[in-house]
């Protein structure tokens, strides 16, 4: 009998130490293969450069943290088991999908089980369905587009628009936005051009645009499409100038389109570019550590997880229900924190403000033209 | 009406392209029986192959060469001797769903050799315009047209002209009857491969600066050769070369004045309505064949 009250003794002693030492759990589900390779390595290896920055300085709270990294292959379907097998696991935070057509399927199954996921999706209406558990790492559209739209009116001074997007949720998203800022802001859209995704020839859509004879042209196309647009409206002689988000002037449309990426101009929430310190440290760490410059997905990633950091810290325990209501409303301080690289504060439906960067290609390299302050 | 011209312009370009996919097509079935369903990755393939021989230190006009020759010994002479010659004895339905398992092979294997991700490609045409009738013209588009229309010359002249390409028509007319008065059957079948695998190779290093060089690339591409054969009629070369070319206008025409969405169904619509009416092709003609 007693022998049987120390053995109990010892395994509550045990579990509670155990408990104590417990590393906190996060599951990344990302596009680790298929058509978004490029977005998910990106993010994840950003994941894990913060978790081992954090971990080397003793953890979050004391506790260390620990993620388990999960393919969605790209595809929504693939993503929705990966993160229903990751939520199985009760992670402390979900992370990922970085794809909108993978967030839109998963965010459902995470609100529903009360878990905070923070995503890489960029879609307007990711934010706008009522998710208490869903938050962004970049703008959304309905944040980037109103930037986009003033920069053509004020800055560009065109009067008349041709407006060029993919026929898909994101492009569609895009599209809405601006048009309507644009109209609101008094530019008049002579083209409003839907293209389709994978789409190789763009020579019908280019004359189109040619025979609009547009001050500024809106390209909203995925990275490939951009490139080729690019070019083809280099090879039909457009020479009204071009605006864009990132996926115009990132640095694969870049290395794609070659000279007929010179010129164009676009909104960037997030680039390795930017003028801050902070950035430009995160980009040599990086840098060092994967021998390569990461993109803004890798940005995100580790912002994801420094996220979590903050507001933890800021809730001083560990409580993934009470998670998501803490970093609504929250400012995060790049001061407080400088793994959060830029001050950011979060609205009530996890979308972001942070100030953003007009970026403009030059000889085959970005160069930041001009940093946007943050709305509020 | 400068939008009409400049899409009349760029819709032959992207024409005289699929044209020369489309001769390949035709080559193929008169003189063997081949309907090739990887064609459109026969277009895909050698711009990688050039890709490959310019990372490994060849200057582009060697890698093109290079590409060229690789392309006729893996396109025309392997794909004859490994596929072809020992499925050939199935049947013509066996041998086009074994080039329909090739293309997915080739796809793959380009995936997983270079990457899914898509590559950038010189052009052999300096970029500028020209100005023709008041409009400017890109030299691209002149350039691509140029090259296609010298491709179908030549091969043309080759194939009415010369001794060798009388044979060649002899041994797709009646191979039994070629065979009895001395043509040799099989090098003049043999010769059409490689002819083919040409025409690709010149097909990829025409295309791939403007569409890239994907894996996929050739999805497109040999959907379009397809219909441009039938359409011009699959017995006639001068069937493919005009399939090919209105194909590429009516493709540009339709993405500008009906829709971008419906710029893939135009051309299908306008397959299905020669299927009905002219089933041997525009320019084809009916249960004959020659080359």
């Amino acid at each position: 009998m007693k022998s049987t009250l120390l053995a109990g003794a010892l395994l509550a002693f045990a579990t509670a130490t155990s408990v104590h030492a417990q590393a906190i759990k996060l599951a990344d589900v990302a596009e680790l293969s298929g058509g978004g390779a490029t977005v998910g390595t990106n993010w994840k290896n950003g994941i894990d450069l913060a978790i081992e920055e954090i971990n080397a300085k003793g953890g979050v709270l004391g506790r260390k943290l620990e993620v388990t990294h999960a393919d969605s292959q790209s595809n929504p379907g693939v993503a929705r088991a990966q993160v229903q097998k990751a939520l199985d696991a009760e992670p402390y935070v979900l992370l990922g999908p970085g794809y909108s057509g993978s967030v839109k399927v998963t965010a459902p199954l995470a609100a529903e089980a009360g878990i905070a996921q923070i995503m890489g999706g960029e879609a307007a209406e990711l934010t706008q369905a009522g998710n208490k558990f869903l938050f962004r790492t970049s703008f959304g559209q309905q944040s980037s587009m109103p930037k986009v739209a003033k920069y053509i009116h004020d800055e560009m001074k065109a009067k008349t628009v041709a407006v060029v997007w993919v026929n898909n949720d994101f492009g569609r998203g895009g599209r809405d936005v601006v048009v309507k800022e644009l109209d609101r802001l008094g530019s008049k859209v002579v083209a409003d051009l839907s293209t389709e995704a994978g789409q190789a020839d763009f020579a019908a859509d280019v004359a189109k645009i040619k025979a609009a004879n547009p001050d500024a042209v809106f390209v909203y196309l995925n990275e490939e499409e951009s490139a080729r647009i690019l070019k083809e409206l280099k090879r039909q002689g457009v020479t009204a100038p071009l605006m864009g988000e990132t996926t115009l002037i990132g640095q694969k449309v870049i290395e794609l389109a070659g000279d007929a990426a010179n010129g164009a101009r676009g909104h960037v929430g997030l680039t390795t570019d930017a003028p801050v310190d902070l950035i430009k440290a995160f980009r040599e760490k990086f840098s060092k550590k994967y021998n390569y410059v990461p993109d803004h997905n890798g940005l995100k990633g580790y912002l994801a997880v420094y996220m979590v950091k903050a507001t933890t810290e800021k809730m001083g325990k560990v409580d993934p229900k009470k998670f998501a209501d803490t970093l609504h409303g929250l400012t995060i301080k790049a001061a407080d924190e400088p793994g959060i690289l830029m001050d950011v504060t979060f609205s009530d439906t996890g979308d972001i403000d942070r100030q953003s960067f007009l970026v403009e290609v030059v000889e085959g390299k970005q160069v930041v033209k001009q940093v946007l302050p943050k709305v509020k | 009406m400068s939008n009409l011209f400049d899409l009349l312009v760029a819709g032959l370009a992207t024409g005289a392209i699929y044209a020369l996919v489309a001769v390949g097509f035709t080559l193929l079935w008169q003189t063997s029986q081949t309907i090739n369903f990887a064609q459109g990755e026969f277009v895909m393939l050698p711009a990688f192959l050039m890709l490959a021989a310019m990372h490994a230190g060849a200057p582009f006009w060697l890698a093109i060469i290079l590409g060229i020759l690789l392309s006729m010994i893996l396109l025309g002479l392997a794909f004859k001797m490994l596929l072809v010659d020992p499925m050939m004895r199935h049947g013509v339905l066996p041998l086009a769903i074994a080039t329909m398992a090739l293309a997915i092979g080739i796809k793959e294997a380009v995936k997983q050799f270079f990457s899914a991700e898509a590559s950038p490609f010189p052009s052999i045409v300096p970029t500028g315009d020209i100005s023709i009738l008041g409009h400017a013209v890109s030299l691209q588009s002149i350039g691509v047209l140029a090259v296609a229309i010298l491709a179908v010359l030549g091969l043309t002249t080759l194939l009415n002209r010369t001794s060798l390409g009388h044979q060649m028509q002899a041994a797709a007319q009646n191979p039994t009857v070629a065979r009895i008065i001395g043509v040799p059957v099989e090098r003049m079948i043999l010769l059409t491969f490689l002819i083919n695998a040409f025409l690709v190779a010149l097909a990829s290093l025409l295309i791939t600066p403007i569409y890239l060089a994907k894996f996929s690339s050739g999805e497109v591409l040999g959907q379009a050769a397809f219909i441009a054969a039938i359409v011009g009629g699959f017995n006639q070369v001068r069937g493919a070369i005009a399939g090919g070319l209105l194909i590429g206008v009516l493709d540009n025409l339709a993405a500008a004045y009906v829709s971008t969405q419906y710029r893939a169904a135009v051309p299908m619509i306008f397959l299905i309505a020669v299927i009905l009416f002219r089933p041997q092709g525009l320019l084809g003609r009916a249960e004959e064949r020659t080359v």
